[in-house]
């Protein structure tokens, strides 16, 4: 079975969410009983590959004891870069591992399932905010639960643990959880016409227009595929976030109208925004920090400018080891940089940033840049190379 | 001066260096984001200058935006995090 593809799914979702709805109506706890759901939708998916349950199983038990590890260490020592590089590469190393056995195309392939890219941004977010010191405990029902959360584990959105563990120990009045369904829900139904409609639609004229490497086909192809993106991933997303509603808990939209974007910075603040804000957060300002403190570069700019292409690069490999991620991300990160120093520089851009014909040009480029983008991404351009 | 009035005089200090713009200082409610006085890179800015001189440490992720979009609320996460 296939999470959010399958009729059986749909079904089982209609049906394991009822108890739910009880719980939740009743101002009862959900958090147990979604535990529970997400273990049967795991065996579900992962039933049938008792390798990658194995793998899921080590792969969970080894951040987790990391976690708790580092609690105690960093007690111990403090703010000690040293010791929370090592626990920050640790935390990440199972996943490098699976990228470095999918690229190199191994037999046994190393913690091969389902979602570990995204539980990977979770693991490293609890050691980076333990080092912060805003996680000071981890809580293992909380730390498992957010990690097998059925609602989000093969593709986000990429929720903070803080914020989950909040929503699931939080008691929610019947008024505001009956809102909460409700809207769920809609989001579900929503997500639903945009994936199995809207994309399903596009696709059809993807593969049937844009089938050919002339101009005109090219151009077809990369429009209709940057569409198509957008409403598959934008639809699992709010079916996604409308699952995590009716199980009580508050799971961060991950879209924002991106095709109205001014600019490129405005597009990352559009487009898998948990992604962006987690790169934003836990890579872009740290990087940037280091940077300044170390004093080798004078200039702001310059500094952004290095920081943009770190964030991205790494943002690109994190798809895949691909040469067409990898060139995704170095693009991004290039698009980012001009436009940090335009930005900066141009005294057109300052008296005219705010005007309307100034916001629908910028707009319209930035949507052909975009969608350049995503044809890319979609690796069809090693086609051309 | 109280502890409180010290880091509010130095909040505005380095937010007039970062943004470059007195204003932060008669102003205070000034909406910094939406006014293009501060963007990513002078929020790192704030930090670690915030770091530097007061021995204060924010994380990059501990605050939303909003939290801290204006040069009181600024101050007021900083004030509350020097308790």
């Amino acid at each position: 079975m296939q999470l959010f593809q399958d009729n059986t799914f749909f079904v089982l979702l209609a049906v394991l969410s009822v108890p739910a709805f009880i719980l939740g109506y009743l101002e009862k706890p959900i958090r147990l009983y979604g535990f529970a759901v997400s273990l049967v939708f795991l065996w579900l998916v992962m039933g049938g590959t008792p390798r990658a349950l194995c793998f899921l199983g080590v792969f969970l038990l080894w951040e987790i004891l990391e976690a708790e590890l580092y609690v105690r260490v960093r007690e111990k020592y403090g703010r000690n870069r040293k010791i929370y590089y090592v626990f920050l590469i640790l935390s990440i190393l199972p996943l490098a591992l699976n990228k470095y056995a999918t690229a190199t195309g191994s037999a046994l392939h190393l913690f091969g399932f389902l979602g570990i890219s995204y539980m990977t941004f979770k693991s490293a977010q609890v050691i980076i905010q333990i080092f912060d010191g805003q996680i000071q405990k981890v809580d293992l029902l909380s730390y498992v639960y957010m990690m097998i959360f059925f609602p989000v584990i093969t593709s986000g959105p990429i929720d903070r643990s803080q914020r989950f563990q909040d929503d699931i120990y939080r008691s929610i009045p019947r008024d505001e959880y009956l809102n909460m369904a409700g809207i769920g829900i809609f989001k579900i139904v929503l997500g639903m016409v945009y994936k199995i409609v809207i994309a399903a639609g596009i696709y059809q004229l993807m593969i049937r227009l844009g089938n050919g490497t002339d101009l005109k086909t090219t151009f077809l192809y990369m429009y209709t595929y940057g569409f198509y993106l957008f409403f598959d991933f934008a639809g699992y997303s709010l079916m996604a976030v409308g699952a995590s509603y009716l199980f009580g808990v508050k799971t961060p939209d991950n879209f924002n109208k991106p095709f109205l974007s001014v600019d490129i910075k405005d597009f990352w603040d559009r487009w898998h925004i948990t992604l962006s804000h987690w790169f934003r957060d836990f890579v872009f300002s740290r990087v940037t920090i280091n940077l300044m403190r170390s004093r080798k570069f004078k200039s702001r700019l310059t500094i952004a400018v290095i920081a943009f292409f770190i964030n991205m690069g790494l943002m690109g490999v994190w798809h895949g080891t691909e040469p067409y991620y990898i060139m995704y991300g170095l693009y991004h990160g290039l698009l980012l940089s001009v436009t940090e120093v335009y930005q900066k520089k141009s005294r057109f851009y300052k008296s005219h940033r705010k005007d309307k014909w100034y916001r629908l040009v910028s707009g319209i480029i930035t949507f052909q840049l975009v969608m350049f983008g995503f044809f890319i991404f979609s690796g069809r351009i090693m086609k051309y190379i | 001066m109280s502890d409180n009035t010290k880091i509010y005089e130095k909040v505005m200090d380095i937010l007039t260096d970062v943004t470059g713009d007195p204003v932060v200082r008669e102003d205070p409610d000034i909406n910094l984001p939406e006014e293009g006085l501060i963007d990513s890179m002078g929020y790192m800015e704030l930090l670690m200058d915030v770091e530097d001189s007061l021995g204060i440490v924010i994380a990059p992720a501990e605050y939303t935006r909003e939290e801290m979009d204006t040069p009181r609320k600024i101050a007021a996460v900083v004030e509350s995090k020097s308790r």
